[in-house]
């Protein structure tokens, strides 16, 4: 009896270690492709496409990372995430088209930057899923 | 839909937890199950099911019955 449960908790502990890691070497390879092209290899190109394609491959990681550290959750977990998910990406196109629309007709001073949509996106689906397990408490 | 999950549970003498560890769900899941808001999916139910030898019917019913 308890052992089924060990397995879903001790599953979701080795799925954040892993998804934490590839989260850590997903940021690190960002860092070093913003900041390193500048201050390391002084634009040299071919060290921005490897950084580049480090980067890609670490993203890749943390995406299939992400994606294991949901498929393993429990239903009503999943469901929360899912919705989440969901409310994250209505923000990406609703709110990120709007945005960029405040960029073209001047209603924003300076250009619209994808960091701010990036932002929207990771606030709306941290405050979805505290919503989602508020309601589920 | 109604269900019975929490009778069940008295009747065998179980804690949230105990269920959650027998039906391999988070005891949010059980917890959220017995208070109607959340229906668990039809795998789940069948474990539920197992767990309590009953048929599902028994346990699940159709909030309009």
């Amino acid at each position: 009896m308890n052992a089924e449960h060990t397995n879903l908790k001790s599953q979701l502990k080795k799925n954040t270690k892993r998804l934490s890691i590839w989260t850590f070497a997903w940021v690190i390879t960002v860092a070093l492709v913003s900041f390193g092209a500048k201050f390391l290899w002084d634009f040299n190109e071919a060290i921005s496409i490897a950084a580049i394609i480090l980067n890609l491959i670490t993203g890749i990681g943390l995406i299939l990372a992400n994606r294991r550290y949901i498929m393993d959750l429990d239903e009503l977990q999943r469901k929360i995430f899912m919705d989440a998910m969901a409310m994250a990406l209505g923000v990406a196109v609703v709110g990120g088209l709007a945005y960029s629309m405040m960029d073209i007709t001047n209603v924003i001073k300076g250009d619209a930057e994808i960091s701010i949509v990036v932002m929207m996106i990771g606030i709306t689906y941290m405050v979805s899923i505290i919503i989602g397990n508020f309601r589920y408490k | 839909m109604k269900n019975r999950l929490k009778v069940l549970r008295a009747e065998h003498d179980m804690t949230q937890a105990q269920l959650a560890d027998a039906a391999n769900v988070s005891r949010q899941t059980i917890n959220a199950i017995e208070k109607g808001k959340f229906d668990p999916s039809l795998p789940l139910a069948f474990k539920f099911s197992k767990l309590f030898k009953k048929p599902i019917e028994d346990i699940f019913q159709d909030e309009e019955e």
